[in-house]
C-alpha cells in the first residue's frame, strides 16, 4: 500500500471512532434525559402537590363553588373519576372481550380480514380524544341529554375500546395453536375453547389490558370536557354532571385564587399517584403470571 | 347426553351471532364519526367556500366570518416543532438502548417509558406550567431579547414533545428489534466496527420504519388537547414566531364547544375543525402504518 492511501485510511478509520464515541456520548445522553424528565415531572409535581395535600382536602367536597371557594378538597372528583373509569372500563371489557375472542378464535383461519381488522382498532386508536368528545357531545345534544356521568361512560368507553381490544389480541395472538387444537381434539365447542380455555391463558394479559383502559379513561379530559360536565357534589345517579380529577385540575390552575390552585395541584399528586400504581401493578402481574403460561 | 351436546351447540352458534354484530358494530364507530361531523359542518360549507374558510385569518364568530388560518397554523407550528425535538432523541435513544445498552439501563428505561406512556396530558400540562413556561419567559426568551409571559408555541411544543417521546420510542425499539441479526452479524464478520454497521445497515433498513414512527408520532401530536391548551397562550391570530402564543385546532374546539351552540354557524364550524382533525389524523396513521406493515413483511 501507498504511504498515501495508508493515511487516508487511518485517518477514515480514526474519524469513524471520533463519530461513534461522539454519537455514543448523545446516545446515553439522550437516554438519560428521558429519565430526568420523567424524574423532573414526578418532582414538580410532588414538590407543589404534597404542602397543599391533607386529610380535608381528600375527604371533602368544595365549599362555595370549585372556583372561588377557599374551603373544602377534591373528594368530588376523585369519586367521580373512579365512578366514571369503573364505568367505562367494564362496559368497554363487556364488549372488548368478545370481540377480541371472536377474532382469534372464531376468524383465526381468515388471517387477512383479522389483520385488516387489527389495522382499523390502530387507526381508531390514533383519533384524538377530543374528536370522541365533540362527536359525543353532539349526539347527546341530538337525543337531548345533557351532560351526566352516563354520557362520560359511554363516550370514554368507546375511546378506550380500541386500546382494550387490542391489547387483550396481543396477548390471544402470542398464545399457541396448539392449546386450541387440544381443545378441539378434546370435543369442546369454540365458545367452551374461548371462554374457558382462552381466557384462563391469557388472564394476565386480560388484566394488564384492563388497567391500561382504566389508565387511559382516568386520565382523560378532552372527551368528559363537555360529555360529562362539572359540578361540585358527588353524583347520586347516572344522569347527573360528575366532576373529574382531570378537569378539576383543569379548571381550578386557572383560579387566581392560590387556595383554589392548591387543590388544583393536590389533584394532580392524586392523579399521578393512581397512574404510577396502575402502572405499577400491571407490570408485577405480568411477571408474576408469566410463569403460568401453557407453552407448546 | 344428546339433550346437553345440543343445547351446548345452539349455545355456541348464539354466541358467534351476538359476537359478529358487536364486531360490526365496532366497524361502524368510524363511519358514524365522519358521518356525523360531515353533516354537522355542512351547514357552514353551505354558503362559506371551502377555501376561503382555510385561508381567511379573520375568527369573529359572531359576525359569521370564520377563518381557520391562524389555528391551522398554529396547530402545524407547534406539531412540527414537536417532531423536531422529540424525533432525534427518540432515534438515538432506541439505537442506544437496542446497539449498546447494558441489561441494568433497559431494565430502568422500560418502566420509565411505560410511565411516561401512562401519565394523563393534564399532568403535562401542570408540569408545563410549573416548569416550562417560567423556563422560557425567565430563560430563554430574554437570551434572545424577547419578553413574553411563557405561554408560547415553544412551550406548547416542548410539553408536546415529551409526550410522544414515550410513543415514539416504544414504535422504533420495535423496529429496530424486528431487524434480523443475521445482517448485523454478515456486516461485523466482515471488519467492519459496530459503528459502521450501524450506520450503513441498521439506519438504512430501518429508514422506512423509522419514518413511519415519526408519522405516527406527529398525528398523536396533532390531536393531543389538554396539556397544549394549558400553555400555549390561546390567542387567535397567525403567530410570527415561536415565541408568539399561538391557538391550535384542538384548543379551538376545547375552549369554545359547548357554550356556543345556541349559534349553529358557530357550533357547525367547530365540527368542521373536529372534521379537520380527524381527517388528518387519519391520513397520517393510515400513510404511516401502511409503511410499517410493508416494512414488517420485508423482514418476514
Amino acid at each position: 500500500m501507498k504511504r498515501g492511501s495508508l493515511n487516508k485510511y487511518y485517518l477514515r478509520k480514526i474519524s469513524l471512532k471520533a463519530e461513534e464515541i461522539f454519537f455514543r456520548a448523545t446516545m446515553l445522553f439522550s437516554s438519560c434525559i428521558i429519565i430526568f424528565i420523567l424524574l423532573l415531572i414526578i418532582y414538580s409535581i410532588l414538590q407543589k402537590g404534597l404542602p397543599s395535600l391533607s386529610i380535608d382536602m381528600l375527604t371533602q367536597t368544595p365549599k362555595g363553588g370549585f372556583y372561588f371557594g377557599k374551603e373544602g378538597g377534591i373528594l368530588n372528583a376523585i369519586i367521580g373519576s373512579i365512578y366514571l373509569s369503573l364505568g367505562a372500563t367494564s362496559l368497554a371489557f363487556i364488549i372488548g372481550l368478545p370481540v377480541a375472542l371472536f377474532m382469534n378464535i372464531w376468524l383465526s383461519h381468515k388471517k387477512k380480514l383479522v389483520n385488516s381488522f387489527r389495522f382499523i382498532l390502530d387507526l381508531l386508536w390514533g383519533i384524538p380524544s377530543i374528536v370522541y368528545g365533540a362527536f359525543g357531545f353532539t349526539v347527546m345534544i341530538y337525543f337531548g341529554i345533557k351532560a351526566s356521568l352516563i354520557g362520560g361512560i359511554v363516550v370514554v368507553s368507546l375511546f378506550i375500546l380500541p386500546i382494550m381490544i387490542r391489547a387483550i389480541d396481543e396477548g390471544l395472538k402470542s398464545s399457541s395453536v396448539g392449546l386450541i387444537e387440544a381443545s378441539y381434539s378434546l370435543g369442546s365447542t369454540k365458545t367452551e375453547t374461548a371462554f374457558k380455555v382462552m381466557m384462563k391463558q391469557c388472564l394476565p394479559c386480560i388484566i394488564t389490558a384492563v388497567l391500561l383502559s382504566f389508565g387511559r379513561s382516568i386520565g382523560d379530559a378532552a372527551s368528559v370536557l363537555f360529555t360529562t360536565g362539572f359540578t361540585d357534589h358527588i353524583p347520586t345517579s347516572l344522569t347527573q354532571p360528575t366532576a373529574t380529577l382531570p378537569l378539576s385540575i383543569f379548571f381550578q390552575l386557572s383560579s387566581p385564587i392560590p387556595e383554589v390552585k392548591s387543590r388544583a395541584y393536590a389533584a394532580a399528586l392524586v392523579l399521578t399517584v393512581i397512574i404510577l400504581i396502575i402502572s405499577l401493578s400491571s407490570r408485577l402481574f405480568t411477571i408474576k403470571y408469566k410463569k403460568n403460561r401453557i407453552n407448546f | 347426553m344428546k339433550g346437553i351436546i345440543l343445547s351446548r351447540k345452539i349455545k355456541n352458534k348464539l354466541n358467534a351471532t351476538w359476537m359478529t354484530i358487536w364486531t360490526v358494530f365496532i366497524f361502524f364507530i368510524p363511519l358514524l364519526l365522519t358521518a356525523g361531523l360531515i353533516l354537522k359542518s355542512s351547514i357552514l360549507l353551505k354558503d362559506h367556500s371551502f377555501f376561503n374558510l382555510v385561508t381567511s385569518s379573520i375568527w369573529k364568530p359572531l359576525s359569521g366570518e370564520f377563518g381557520f388560518l391562524p389555528f391551522i397554523i398554529s396547530s402545524l407550528l407547534v406539531t412540527v416543532l414537536a417532531l423536531l425535538i422529540a424525533g432525534p432523541v427518540c432515534l438515538l435513544s432506541a439505537i442506544h438502548l437496542t446497539q449498546y445498552a447494558n441489561r441494568y439501563i433497559l431494565q430502568i428505561m422500560q418502566p420509565v417509558i411505560d410511565i411516561l406512556a401512562g401519565l394523563p396530558s393534564v399532568i403535562y400540562g401542570v408540569w408545563g406550567i410549573i416548569i416550562i413556561v417560567p423556563f422560557i419567559s425567565e430563560k430563554i426568551a430574554p437570551l434572545f431579547g424577547i419578553q413574553t409571559s411563557g405561554y408560547t408555541i415553544i412551550s406548547g411544543a416542548l410539553v408536546l414533545s415529551v409526550m410522544i417521546i414515550p410513543f415514539i420510542l416504544n414504535i422504533l425499539l420495535d423496529i429496530f428489534n424486528a431487524i434480523p441479526k443475521e445482517l448485523q452479524e454478515a456486516s461485523l464478520s466482515l471488519g467492519a466496527s459496530q459503528w459502521y454497521t450501524i450506520k450503513f445497515v441498521l439506519i438504512k433498513k430501518a429508514f422506512p420504519g423509522v419514518v413511519s414512527a415519526m408519522g405516527l408520532g406527529l398525528s398523536r401530536a396533532f390531536g393531543e388537547t389538554i396539556a397544549v391548551l394549558m400553555v400555549v397562550g390561546n390567542v387567535a391570530s397567525i403567530p410570527k414566531g415561536i415565541f408568539q402564543p399561538g391557538y391550535p385546532l384542538p384548543a379551538l374546539i376545547a375552549n369554545n364547544y359547548g357554550e356556543m351552540l345556541s349559534i349553529p354557524l358557530y357550533d357547525s364550524a367547530l365540527m368542521l375543525a373536529a372534521l379537520f382533525l380527524l381527517i388528518l389524523v387519519i391520513a397520517f396513521n393510515l400513510i404511516s402504518r401502511l409503511l410499517i406493515i410493508r416494512y414488517e413483511k420485508r423482514f418476514a
